[in-house]
């Protein structure tokens, strides 16, 4: 069982590296606007869009200015989105005649698609119409992907040039991200989901009269052409309340297998990009042994925490090598449950294909953790790629540290400037999640969303507000976060994740593209080998763990704890 | 100025094309091609729906396989403002959410054990046959679970165990290219190939 399970974990993780390298190279083309495979069909649209849209593709923008089109575009996703859930009774396509989205739950899905994290404070199948899953969720799962691919490409660009005023140009990025990346492969996926399984219909239910003859209501719907944009820009918001765990949204074996594959893949390429584009695949490779070290730890220890099973499901007279099944579905097992579950916390997609609110705790301690650490294993599209960079900034600072030396890293001084800016983008991670979740942990209107009691409640709390910030958006989904205090309060957690982040971090790109591209010399501390791999392992545990610690040991430890003695709640 | 143009003309023509053109297009092209799969994988008897092969349904019948236990629920018919348990709600999917110390998962845990010892069915519980699904529309049990209800559709049905475990056989899927996923049997096409023999 164990072996079977293992083999399936290397099998979609060897097809992931094995895509992303080639795919890799196809976006380093891309972003330079060099000819693809695709511009025949696609340049035209491209240049078409840019001379509607008044952008001359050749102007290059300083970071402020790219930080101030990003964020205006952003802005603009977001009025129209909220605009369209709260106006959804008045628009077409809406065969189940859906009403307006509240006020607050409008707030927090619009930010939620537009920061790409995704969470779901509503329920797809009994909420949304069919125009606002395709017209307003799925747009913003595109750009919100092709707007954190564009930021990366912004931060490479601030390694890769050397005293340049210029980091890239926003809507050259963000337009190339979408028509290049992500519509193509989200078109030839959706086709594939449809032929596994996937319903794609504009029709909204099914009635069926059971073998018994009682009633029950199939809800379908236009699900592969969002779950494809869903997955492969790390979005992770379902069609369906249970998502990935939905037999309509997951219906096989095959498609968990591509759905995987879907979400790890652009996240994995674009560090080959990077490689390529600052002519060092050396350094590329680094960063992937650091994300898949960290993110293999996370699933082993995932897997065997599930397999255990709990001290309830033993007493119950389960067998005990069936380990933990509940909120599991039979056709995934424990063993792709698990590698799903680290993969989408690892990443910041936050699709679910089991609940993990019903793992075990010490299972359930590792998606949570995985938020905490940034989101960088590997990370969201684009996100991953800018969050570990500014880790692997504070890792050279710190190695500069203990060996008196300058810091450099991809030959460029780290200075003062840039070693600031990057804590100021990572504080942002303990700030909002550890204090919101302090501040929800002792409110009436906190305490009022909780399912379960004990430190598992504590721990819905956590997991919320981990899976904001960091842009995840899965959910120990006991919480009712469907009130006034989860919708505001979460979603203000989005924007801090996002935002408070992304503008130090161009920063960082502004000053990096501005200084001088220094030769590598004997007295450069190597940054493409095991030492600095160990190190930046090192400062992301440490940074990470040290900061959530202390919360983690209140929640799913002290659960563990109190669950070996048997105590319930 | 300079800044507005590009951000809302490029959100519209996008909207335009993500949001309307591709959904649209791989509507049309899924129809033509996978029309099966697309509108939802139906089974029909009859000319009537009786379900989809990929979601489960609720079989309480003796004469029936049954599915594992479902957290879904649907408004009280009586107080639209309270819920009721209502198993394989398809139109409402979601999980129990009872996390590993959940004193109401211990109840139903133990509840159902004790309902699984009174049947006389064989010990240890296979893991899914008291746990519930993540979607609570999960179409398949594993083998295990299977095996331990052959003695009672048999004997409901007079039909010998053999026959029943061919039928369950031929409803049983192992994993994919022999690797992924797990052994698993479709409930329902159990149960509609169970009615076909017609005992």
């Amino acid at each position: 069982m164990i072996l079977n399970g293992w083999l399936q974990i290397a099998i979609i993780l060897a097809t992931v590296l094995l895509a992303a390298v080639p795919l890799g190279a196809f976006m380093a083309k891309v972003y330079a606007g060099k000819r693809t495979l695709l511009s025949p069909v696609l340049g035209p649209v491209e240049r078409g869009f840019y001379a509607l849209a008044g952008v001359d593709p050749a102007r290059e923008q300083g970071w402020r200015a790219y930080a101030f089109a990003m964020l205006l575009f952003n802005a603009a996703g977001f009025v129209l989105l909220y605009a369209i859930l709260r106006l959804q009774g008045f628009l077409p396509f809406n065969p189940q005649s859906f009403g307006a989205l509240s006020p607050d739950l409008a707030f927090n899905t619009a930010v939620s698609f537009v920061t790409n994290t995704n969470w779901q404070s509503y329920a797809g199948e009994t909420t949304m119409s069919h125009l606002s899953q395709m017209a307003g969720l799925t747009v913003q799962n595109f750009l919100s992907a092709a707007t954190g691919l564009a930021l990366a490409m912004a931060l490479v660009r601030g390694f890769a040039r050397s005293k340049a005023g210029t980091v890239g140009n926003f809507w050259v990025d963000m337009t190339r991200s979408t028509l290049y990346l992500l519509l193509p492969l989200s078109f030839v996926t959706a086709i594939l989901l449809v032929a596994l399984g996937m319903p794609q219909t504009m029709l909204a239910s099914v009635d069926a009269t059971t073998l018994e003859g009682a009633k029950q209501t199939v809800a379908l719907g236009p699900v592969a052409s969002q779950i494809a944009i869903k997955q492969l820009g790390t979005n992770g918001g379902g069609f369906f309340n249970v998502n990935a765990a939905h037999p309509f949204e997951n219906p096989t074996a095959l498609t968990n297998f591509v759905q995987i594959w879907q979400m790890l893949v652009i996240s994995v390429a674009i560090v080959f990009t990077f490689g390529r584009l600052i002519g060092d695949s050396r350094q590329a490779r680094a960063l992937v042994w650091v994300m898949g070290i960290l993110l293999v730890a996370g699933i082993a220890i995932t897997y065997a925490a599930e397999a255990a099973g709990t001290p309830m499901l033993h007493q119950a007279g389960i067998n005990p090598a069936d380990g933990n099944m509940e909120g599991k579905e039979v056709r995934f097992g424990l063993a792709l449950s698990a590698l799903w579950a680290a993969v989408t916390t690892g990443l910041s997609c936050g699709a679910v294909n089991a609940m993990h609110a019903s793992f075990t705790p010490i299972g359930g301690l590792i998606p949570m953790f995985l938020m905490q650490l940034g989101e960088i294993l590997p990370g969201g599209v684009g996100s991953g790629l800018y969050g570990i960079l500014v880790m692997a900034i504070i890792a050279v600072f710190v190695g500069g540290l203990m060996v008196g030396r300058t810091p450099e890293y991809l030959g460029k001084k780290i200075e003062a400037k840039e070693v600031k800016m990057a804590m100021l983008a990572v504080l942002i991670l303990p700030t909002a999640i550890l204090g919101f979740s302090a501040v929800a942990a002792v409110l009436p209107q906190g305490l009022a969303g909780l399912l379960n009691a004990g430190p598992h409640g504590l721990s819905e709390i956590l997991y919320a507000y981990s899976s904001a910030t960091g842009n995840n958006g899965s959910a120990f989904a006991g919480l009712t976060a469907n009130s006034p205090w989860y919708n505001t309060t979460l979603g203000l957690a989005m924007l801090l994740g996002r935002f408070a982040y992304i503008v130090p971090m161009l920063a960082i790109a502004g000053s990096l593209a501005a200084k001088t591209k220094l030769e590598s010399s004997t007295g450069t501390f190597p940054t493409h080998g095991p030492l600095f791999i160990g190190l930046l392992i090192g400062v992301i545990l440490i940074l990470g763990g040290l900061q959530f610690f202390p919360a983690l040991a209140l929640g799913p430890i002290a659960e563990q704890v109190m669950m070996l003695t048997g105590k319930t709640f | 100025m300079s800044y507005l143009r590009p951000a809302l003309v490029l959100l519209l023509l996008f909207t335009a094309l993500t949001g309307l053109a591709y959904p649209f297009a791989v509507t049309g092209i899924g129809q033509a091609l996978f029309p099966a799969q697309a509108n939802g994988s139906l089974i029909e008897k009859n000319g009537n729906v009786v379900g989809s092969d990929l979601i489960g349904q609720t079989f309480t019948s003796d004469r029936y396989l049954w599915p594992r236990p479902s957290a879904t629920s649907a408004a009280d018919p009586n107080d639209p403002s309270k819920t009721v348990d209502a198993p394989y709600n398809a139109a409402a999917s979601t999980g129990s959410n009872l996390g590993p110390t959940s004193q109401k998962l211990a109840d139903r845990l133990t509840a159902s054990s004790d309902a699984w010892r009174k049947a006389g069915l064989a010990q240890p519980i296979p893991g899914d046959a008291i746990t519930t699904s993540g979607s609570g529309l999960d179409p398949h049990i594993s083998p295990a679970f299977a095996k331990a209800q052959v003695a009672r559709i048999a004997s409901v049905r007079n039909m010998s165990e053999a026959q029943v475990r061919q039928v369950i056989e031929t409803a049983t899927e192992g994993r994919t290219f022999g690797l992924l996923g797990e052994p698993r049997v479709n409930v329902l096409r159990v149960n509609q190939a169970l009615d076909k023999l017609g005992s």
